[in-house]
């Protein structure tokens, strides 16, 4: 039952290893930034998890409670997706100019063009 | 009063700098506006190295909020000579920039240009100033998107495939240093770097501890290209703008070796690292493969800014051989080869690019015969090629000196000669190059070449000239990266 604990961890891990598969295994541009996208994401959820503490609620101070979650993480996590979307932004807007320059998406026929 | 908060300002500058690039708009104001601020950044750099040696290492509290809560940028003997080394290559390129930017870049673009390479430095002097874990990551994204942006301005559609390839890498590579960090955090509750140390030396060998290495370390080490992550570096640099080249050569992979330096020995120790986990064989093989492997492809390339590239990827695992060996002598070498590699390979790029700025090629065949045609050019390349395999005088000959000592001290003579193998391989090419520029005649049809411009050859002279300088007086630079090699190992 020790593993069954750990679900959200199995689960991002699980979310980390597809996106990192689609990343690789794919040749289309776009696919690999959603597997990158889900790369990330996967991380982020490693870092929320932690930061949950059991039966801890909101981090916001009141008389009636005294366990708090720690939010840090979710703070370092905010500043992080504003990095995820900014990576994919720059990925996205370098897809279009390589659609321009060669025609296409996908990794395999921009390979067999520079070699020509 | 300025002077207590020069910390921030050497990051702040840069960073409040680039927008205000954008609104310039012109590209001559935006070109002069940079090299205000980067001759700015280097006076900021060289008052704070001057402090720290004097009065030993700074720290300033961001917004007053002390440490371990609060931000801390943290500067010791490392990183302050980090910091110089950057700020003076960007100071020292950016007389070059102006007629090569507007050579190989849009005009409606040139102004943006700018702006993102002062965001690119603003990453990278970020992630050496701080001294805190989660920052590093954001800089070394602030840093990473600036250069996949500034890369893509190359004039090639190659560019853009290579920038892409470098953003998927390079964001995997991050998103490592990403968990390594979250590990840390969540095993000891701190971000600073400096408490980092002490907590997780008091934790031992927890689980989870060693899985944050093995993810720092691997990011680290795809940040640094140190074979076998070292696939993104030849294109990026290869068909990146002449400028982008020459700085991310003589700045990026040197903030990954800093990096590397600065997690191995100031969060988890030597003792873990070398002792507790195998890292010192890794490190070690892995590089020297990286020296003979980087320094036999770049003989075998066609276009001088490839070769260059992979000289690079050779001379990237000189500064892993120098950190693996762990010893005050190795971690010396390293960082005054991280000084004289910026330097030389600096220069070269430069010189490259003012043979593109000329020719509109760095094909080798285009080289036959330039030697008398563009000399002072050639000549800067010749005494960086040199410089690379390591001939007494030049700078290189410093480094690789440090590198083989400590070999030998550590009873290493395989790496010792492996390390005087990749010299060898070096002079095969940079004997191709001067094979090409002065013993063959140029081509018959070829169209008459001036000297490049002035403002150019300054700045590539500048650099060739500083790693001269320092192969012949050593006292500046290897006496500061002994005392701060020292304070890393934890030597007196």
């Amino acid at each position: 039952m020790e593993a069954l604990a750990h679900v959200n961890y199995w689960a991002a891990i699980a979310l980390a290893m597809i996106g990192l598969y689609a990343i690789i295994a794919p040749s289309n541009l776009i696919k690999k930034l959603i597997g990158l996208g889900m790369f990330q994401s996967a991380i982020f959820l490693i870092y929320i998890t932690a930061g949950k503490v059991e039966g801890g609620t909101a981090p916001i101070i009141d008389a009636a409670y005294e366990v708090y979650s720690n939010p840090l993480p979710h703070v370092l996590i905010l500043t992080a997706i504003v990095v995820a979307v900014s990576t994919l932004a720059v990925g996205l807007a370098l897809t279009v100019a390589i659609k321009r320059a060669y025609g296409t998406v996908e990794e395999d026929e921009i390979v067999e063009q520079d070699r020509r | 009063m300025i002077a207590t908060h020069l910390p921030a300002l050497q990051v702040a500058l840069p960073l409040i700098a680039a927008p205000l690039c954008i609104l310039l708009r012109r590209d001559r104001y935006a070109w002069a506006f940079t090299t205000l601020v980067c001759w700015g950044l280097l006076a900021v750099a060289a008052l704070l190295l001057d402090r720290v040696m004097s009065e030993g290492p700074i720290s300033y509290r961001l917004g007053g909020w002390a440490p371990p809560i609060g931000i801390e940028y943290r500067l010791d003997g490392v990183n302050a000579f980090v910091l110089l080394i950057l700020a003076g290559t960007a100071a020292l390129m950016m007389p070059y920039a102006r007629q090569s930017v507007e050579r190989e870049v849009a005009p409606e673009r040139r102004h943006l240009f700018y702006a993102m390479f002062l965001l690119a430095l603003t990453g990278l002097l970020g992630i050496v100033a701080t001294g805190d874990a989660f920052n590093v990551y954001v800089f070394l994204e602030i840093s990473s998107l600036a250069s996949y942006v500034l890369i893509a301005q190359g004039r090639r559609r190659q560019a853009l495939a290579a920038s892409f390839q470098y953003l998927i890498l390079g964001t995997i590579g991050a998103s490592l240093i990403l968990v390594g960090i979250g590990f840390l955090y969540a095993k000891t509750g701190t971000l600073n770097i400096a408490d980092l140390g002490v907590r997780v030396h008091a934790l031992g060998e927890a689980p989870a501890i060693l899985a944050a290495f093995a993810f720092i370390t691997v990011g680290v080490l795809i940040k640094l290209a140190l074979f076998p992550f070292h696939v993104w570096l030849p294109n990026a640099y290869a068909y990146a703008p002449s400028m982008v080249s020459a700085f991310l050569a003589a700045t990026a992979t040197k903030v990954g070796a800093y990096l590397l330096l600065r997690f191995v020995f100031t969060v988890f120790g030597a003792p873990f690292a070398f002792g507790t986990l195998p890292l010192k064989e890794i490190l070690l093989s892995l590089s020297l493969v990286a020296v003979l492997a980087g320094s036999l492809a770049a003989v075998f390339q066609t276009d001088l800014k490839r070769l260059l590239a992979f000289s690079s990827i050779g001379q990237i695992g000189y500064l892993g051989v120098g950190i693996g060996l762990a010893s005050v002598t190795g971690v010396t070498g390293a960082l005054v080869h991280v000084f004289n590699h910026a330097l030389m390979k600096g220069g070269l790029f430069l010189a490259a690019g003012t043979i593109a700025y000329r020719l509109g090629t760095t094909d080798l065949s285009a080289l036959n015969g330039l030697g008398r045609r563009m000399p002072f050019t050639m000549a800067a390349v010749v005494i960086g090629g040199l410089g690379l395999v390591g001939v007494p005088v030049t700078s290189g000959f410093v480094s690789k000196w440090y590198l083989v000592q400590g070999a030998f001290e550590e009873g290493l003579w395989p790496a010792a000669l492996f390390v005087l193998l990749g010299s060898l391989i070096a002079l095969a090419y940079v004997g191709r190059l001067v094979e090409a520029a002065y013993f063959r005649a140029a081509p018959a049809d070829a169209e008459p070449v001036r000297e490049a411009p002035w403002a150019m050859q300054l700045s590539t002279w500048a650099l060739i000239a500083g790693s001269l300088y320092f192969g012949l007086h050593t006292e500046l630079t290897v006496g500061i990266a002994e005392r701060a090699a020292a304070a890393l190992l934890g030597a007196p």
